[in-house]
């Protein structure tokens, strides 16, 4: 009975790997164009200068740098989700954690572009890494973008490693139905598995030690990209709370970013009854913790400034609270705080199309509060003489556009080519699949890995 | 070793904007047009800055001449992830061109914003390319830069005392900013202010003084002068 239902599995989740059709290429070739219009857009700011896009003086940062950091805030969907669900061991989240961890690992190569493409002089952008050279020239440690450079690197690296690792025996399982070139491809990415038990035993201690180094990894990531503000004297910039605030608000747009994608691959990949509504409620809940947590940082935030009444930093206060960006400001409040209250604290309301509505709220709430720390506070520094604004120029635009078109390409490509719910993990859980099987013996490692070998012949 | 510093006396001061202009003719400081302006990209190293004081018809016009302060403890150094900003030993606030990538993180740290970018390429209009000061270097399109008490005149007066001097020391007032000798009201004042007898030290100690954002913490070198305060005074 079990093998029936395993082999009910494998043909679902594989079912997106074998057959292409003539949509998908659409598809690809259209979200290809959009991304390709991305990298023309850059490639005619360097030609004619980074002065096609709206910045200008006092605001020196913009949408690329808003878009980075909205990024690397999604790009904590994955990881740190998925490595927290595996260490509590929650069982609902074996389909889940693969759409996540590849949400990180497509929005740290998006987001790890965007301050490039965000340079004066891109072409420059080595004089970051830290190579030895005849001048004895080194980067500078003492500069918070540096240790931007490294913190997301790093965690590119971890996270990249942690999405690869559960992928092994989905590899090998693939490996051992393909022929040809499929076969000497995915035999090379199954890296020799066999499905011994000692190599079911080793897979789960990197498993698990990866899932425990992560953790701290995603957090320092968002601290220091919150470092990038919080270290310069600018007002509202300069604050204690902006490490918190700013991983808070990454888990916060990360889960919203997870609950959007898992609704498209259900709808797209037929994996009804794979990503069910049980799913949906669990990460809404999640969603709504974090919303009230983001809630919780916005509020002390902004009291403490209000309270404190500090000469430089109330320009910027009111300019959010009464001002030119006040529209921007409780726009951002409804969609991050109001909106997932009211939907995601009913169990009535927290259905599937309840939490995406409330994610899409989200996402554009958490864009919107990094619209919100970046231009109104270098909008307005410390002297009124060079008080300014700003509106984003057409690369800007573009390259924004592109980015979201880059995330739905990579991940288009990435459900291709490797099945999206981890097919061994599945099975391996006790979770009700299309036909619940009995969960009377829990089975240990060498069993398992004993009935993985048996499978793959 | 000397501590380049400047006295502003706002008091002096008429904002006829001529430091501007010599600032620009002296360090090869591209003007971008009125478009370019327009967008607040314009690149003046020193700025006049304009406030008005009291209600119509009771109004007073005052200036403020803002530059880079050569901060001792300078918000847009430590930021800088390749060195290109950095503090020299004799208190300057350098901008290294050829090691600056454009992060524009500096700009932003800058509590003064007297960083300015490029956000083209610099272009000078026939025959004021022929113009060019030969002693200081043009930059290229996303290079950011600033006031550097002109350097190269420093430069020069040192190589000119070590060669002339008995001392080998610059003789106070032989050496000055283009701002400063272009300056007809006097109004701006720079020197050695590790050399007590100097005038910008002398200037500097004065009853009138007070630091630009003083309560920063940041440690500028430039002192500015004035009665009052008029821009915390009230009424008058």
């Amino acid at each position: 009975m079990n093998l029936a239902t395993d082999s009910r599995i494998t043909a679902d989740l594989l079912r997106p790997l074998l057959g292409t059709s003539g949509k998908y290429y659409v598809t690809v070739g259209l979200l290809g164009a959009v991304t390709l219009m991305g990298l023309v857009a850059w490639g005619y700011q360097m030609y004619y200068g980074i002065g096609l896009t709206g910045l200008n003086s006092p605001v020196f940062w913009g949408f690329y740098l808003i878009n980075f950091v909205f990024w690397i805030g999604i790009s904590h969907a994955g990881t740190l989700i998925s490595a927290i669900l595996r260490l509590i061991d929650a069982p609902w989240r074996r389909p889940v954690t693969r759409c996540a961890e590849a949400i990180t690992a497509f929005a740290l190569v998006i987001g790890g572009t965007l301050p490039l493409i965000h340079l004066g002089r891109p072409w420059l952008f080595f004089y970051l890494i830290p190579f030895p050279d005849g001048r004895g020239l080194w980067p500078n440690f003492r500069s918070p973008l540096m240790w931007d450079f490294f913190a997301i690197n790093t965690y590119l690296l971890a996270s990249t490693l942690f999405l690869f690792l559960p992928m092994i025996p989905d590899f090998a399982l693939i490996r051992d139905r393909a022929t040809g070139i499929r076969r000497t491809i995915y035999g090379a990415l199954s890296v020799g598995w066999r499905g011994t038990p000692k190599q079911w035993h080793r897979l789960e201690s990197a498993m698990q030690i990866m899932a425990i180094a992560i953790i701290p990894v995603a957090v320092s990531v968002h601290t220091i990209v919150s470092f990038d503000f919080a270290m310069a004297v600018v007002p509202m910039w300069h604050s204690t709370v902006f490490g918190p605030y700013f991983v808070a608000g990454a888990i916060f747009s990360g889960i919203a970013g997870l609950i959007i994608a898992m609704a498209i691959l259900r709808r797209v990949l037929r994996l009804e009854q794979y990503l069910t509504a049980l799913h949906f409620q669990k990460l809404g809940q999640l969603l709504l913790l974090m919303s009230l947590l983001w809630g919780y940082f916005v509020f002390s935030e902004r009291l403490t400034i209000w309270y404190g009444n500090d000469n430089h930093e109330m320009p910027v206060f009111w300019a959010t609270f009464t001002g030119e960006y006040a529209p921007f400001f409780w726009v951002m409040v409804a969609c991050n705080f109001v909106l997932p209250l009211i939907l995601l604290s009913n169990q009535k309301l927290r259905t599937i199309s309840g939490c995406v509505v409330a994610s899409c709220g989200v996402v554009l709430g958490m864009w919107l509060e990094r619209f919100l720390i970046v231009v109104p506070s270098l909008s307005y520094r410390q002297l009124p003489y060079t008080w300014g604004s700003y509106m984003p120029g057409w690369p800007e635009i573009a390259v924004m556009v592109s980015t979201f078109a880059a995330m739905a390409l990579l991940y288009t490509l990435f459900v291709k080519f490797i099945p999206i719910i981890s097919i061994w993990e599945f099975k391996d859980g006790t979770h009700p699949g299309p036909e619940p099987r009995p969960i009377a013996e829990p089975r240990t490692l060498p069993a398992r890995g004993a009935e993985a070998a048996g499978e793959a012949l | 070793m000397a501590k380049w510093g400047m006295a502003v006396d706002l008091d002096r001061c008429t904002g006829c904007e001529a430091c501007v202009t010599a600032c620009h003719a002296e360090n090869n400081i591209p003007t971008v047009g009125p478009e370019e302006a327009d967008k607040g990209r314009t690149m003046h190293w020193l700025r006049i800055e304009r406030y008005w004081e009291g209600d119509f018809p009771d109004v007073q016009l005052k200036f403020r001449p803002v530059l880079c302060q050569h901060c001792d403890n300078a918000p847009c150094e430590p930021v800088c992830p390749t060195y290109a900003s950095y503090h020299t030993d004799e208190g300057l606030n350098a901008q290294v061109y050829n090691r600056c990538i454009g992060t524009r993180y500096c700009a932003n740290a800058c509590s003064y914003n007297v960083r300015v970018f490029n956000f083209f390429n610099p272009e000078w209009e026939k025959p004021l390319d022929l113009q060019l000061n030969p002693d200081v270097s043009v930059r290229e399109v996303g290079v950011m830069e600033k006031c550097t008490f002109c350097v190269q005149r420093i430069n020069d007066a040192k190589i000119d005392a070590k060669a002339n001097n008995e001392d080998g020391l610059i003789v106070d007032g032989a050496l000055q900013s283009a701002c400063a000798q272009s300056c007809t009201a006097k109004a701006l004042v720079f020197g050695d202010l590790e050399d007590p007898d100097s005038e910008v030290s002398r200037l500097s100690g004065s009853a009138r003084g007070s630091k630009l954002l003083g309560e920063l913490g940041t440690g500028p070198a430039v002192t500015y002068l004035q009665k009052e305060s008029w821009y915390e005074s009230g009424d008058r």
